[in-house]
């Protein structure tokens, strides 16, 4: 039976009760570090933290709705060496499972790592959350729970979480070791800490928390979310699918994209270490455009901006697990979440593949077997 | 299209489909000249981008072929261009490219008849298929 213990809450504030919580984490748990978002002191700006110092973490709240990048590519940059000690990490449920990716795909490891996922009820773009939270950020994430326990949903002041969180089926860390439960939980009392793993249960010891069993409603209303938020995926599956059905509505769909490689960037699961698009394969000879130009008599310049991205999505679609950051990091405002997304799901199905669940599922595109996809060998002569 | 004569861009390794193609031509057997090869040490390094490539640059079908499962040059270099071939497979057809405009074949070296049947199947095929959507679009 795994371990199910409460945060209790103190004058009704979630974030300082949870700051609490992590120093003492820090203070009296197993752990070296802590790695964890805190506003920082420029305002509205949430960024990961390594804490090693219980008393700097008074503006850590990782519940503030956004993530300015996924931090699974930070904890690889924690993880890819021994770390010489052991540190929780505070994340998503979608970064938990872009880190799952990465620790598949050797760019990362889980052996000084404890993760500690939180139910995730989305997040703000990059763009609108500094607007929400104005002057006082810490008070706005209080903002958007209590809006939420009001019943009004995600949608606070007229801003509402991004598109890729809409359509996450994935709001709870099940695979976390240490899960902190938001969902079907009353946010007036307590918070819910449940240990998945031996390694979660060995950082909860000694804490001094009050054991406590999830309330019988978080079920039902997990199965809630995720519908709506199935509902809302598949929606923007059709409605994507559609619009890109060719290659002349894929032109169009992209024809504001500048090349500017962001969503690249941004992405967790954009695995290469050098880009093929930066290298001299693209450095190609002025001639060549001329080239090029002559056969239709125009080229649009810069070049390959389809081929780029119908390659990222040959590379990293078997590993996409919908965080969203790619449109997050669009300069200009191109719903490439959508599509990413959308090929993501039917080439995971293609392979019976669901990114970032499990670190024992292989990569589909990392093994073989001798007997499959016969039929996609055709049989002539 | 009546006259329409496609163009085919084949990546075949150099151990079985490209000695095949070489025993087709020293036996003097007729074969379409729509196949444009590229000779590749190995199926296992067609990377799914030289396909998109091709197919952006107009090209109407892509053939990939190498040795029959259990004699790749390399082990198993074919079996991990089956997955990339399914990949593609998934992936192409959702941007309107049909999925018979990628093949894969295994055609051995002692197979020069196949071969060269191989490609007038193929060449047959891919004229009936039509142009590919790329070569109408004047910007991409």
């Amino acid at each position: 039976m795994a371990t199910t213990v409460k945060i209790p809450i103190k004058d009704q504030n979630l974030v300082s009760s949870l700051q609490d919580f992590f120093k003492t984490m820090l203070r009296d748990g197993d752990i070296n570090g802590l790695m964890v978002a805190q506003h920082m002191p420029v305002k509205s700006a949430v960024m990961p933290t390594l804490v090693t110092d219980p008393d700097k973490l008074d503006t850590a709240d990782p519940l503030a709705p956004v993530f300015p990048i996924n931090a699974a590519k930070v904890v690889s940059k924690l993880t890819r060496k021994p770390l010489g000690g052991k540190v929780a990490v505070v994340l998503r449920p979608c970064e938990i499972r872009a880190f799952i990716e990465l620790v598949k795909l050797k760019q990362g490891r889980v052996d000084d790592v404890v993760l500690i996922g939180m139910d995730c009820l989305g997040a703000y773009s990059n763009v609108q959350y500094p607007e929400f939270a104005g002057d006082n950020a810490m008070e706005a994430t209080l903002r958007f729970y209590q809006n939420i326990q009001e019943g009004k949903g995600t949608a606070c002041n007229g801003f509402d979480v991004s598109p890729a969180c809409k359509a996450c089926e994935y709001p709870i860390p099940e695979n976390a070791d240490v899960l902190i439960g938001l969902v079907g939980v009353d946010l007036k009392d307590h918070l819910l800490v449940k240990a998945n793993t031996v390694r979660g249960e060995e950082l909860l010891e000694n804490l001094g928390l009050s054991s406590t069993s999830e309330p019988e409603k978080r079920r039902k209303e997990i199965e809630k979310l995720v519908a709506e938020r199935l509902a809302y995926r598949d929606q923007m599956f059709s409605e994507t699918s559609e619009v890109t059905s060719d290659v002349e509505k894929l032109v169009g769909y992209l024809s504001n994209c500048v090349n500017c490689y962001n969503c690249r960037v941004a992405c967790p699961v954009c695995y290469c270490k050098e880009c093929v698009f930066l290298t001299d394969v693209f450095d190609h000879e002025p001639s060549q455009y001329l080239r090029w130009a002559k056969r239709k008599g125009i080229l649009k310049m810069p070049t390959d901006t389809v081929f780029f991205h119908l390659t990222r999505i040959a590379h990293m679609s078997t590993a996409c697990i919908g965080c969203g950051q790619c449109s997050n990091a669009c300069p200009n405002n191109i719903p490439v979440m959508e599509i990413f997304r959308t090929v993501a799901h039917y080439t995971q199905k293609a392979f019976d593949y669901e990114a970032g669940r499990s670190l024992e599922d292989e990569p589909p595109l990392s093994i073989f077997r001798e007997d499959e996809f016969q039929e996609v060998v055709a049989k002539m002569h | 299209m009546a006259d329409f004569e496609p163009t085919i861009i084949a990546f075949v390794c150099n151990w079985c489909t490209y000695t095949a193609a070489d025993l087709a031509g020293t036996s003097r057997l007729t074969q379409p000249p729509n196949v444009r090869m590229i000779r590749m040490m190995c199926t296992g390094m067609v990377d799914p981008k030289y396909v998109i490539k091709a197919l952006l640059e107009g090209a109407d079908a892509v053939l990939i072929s190498g040795c029959h499962p259990g004699d790749c040059h390399y082990i198993n270099g074919n079996l991990k261009a089956r997955r990339r071939v399914k990949l593609l497979k998934e992936i192409l057809p959702r941007f309107g490219f049909d999925q018979r405009r990628v093949k894969l074949t295994w055609i051995g070296a002692s197979e020069g008849i196949d071969f060269a049947n191989t490609m007038k199947e193929l060449v047959d095929e891919v004229r009936e298929l039509g142009p590919n959507q790329v070569r109408k679009q004047m910007v991409i």
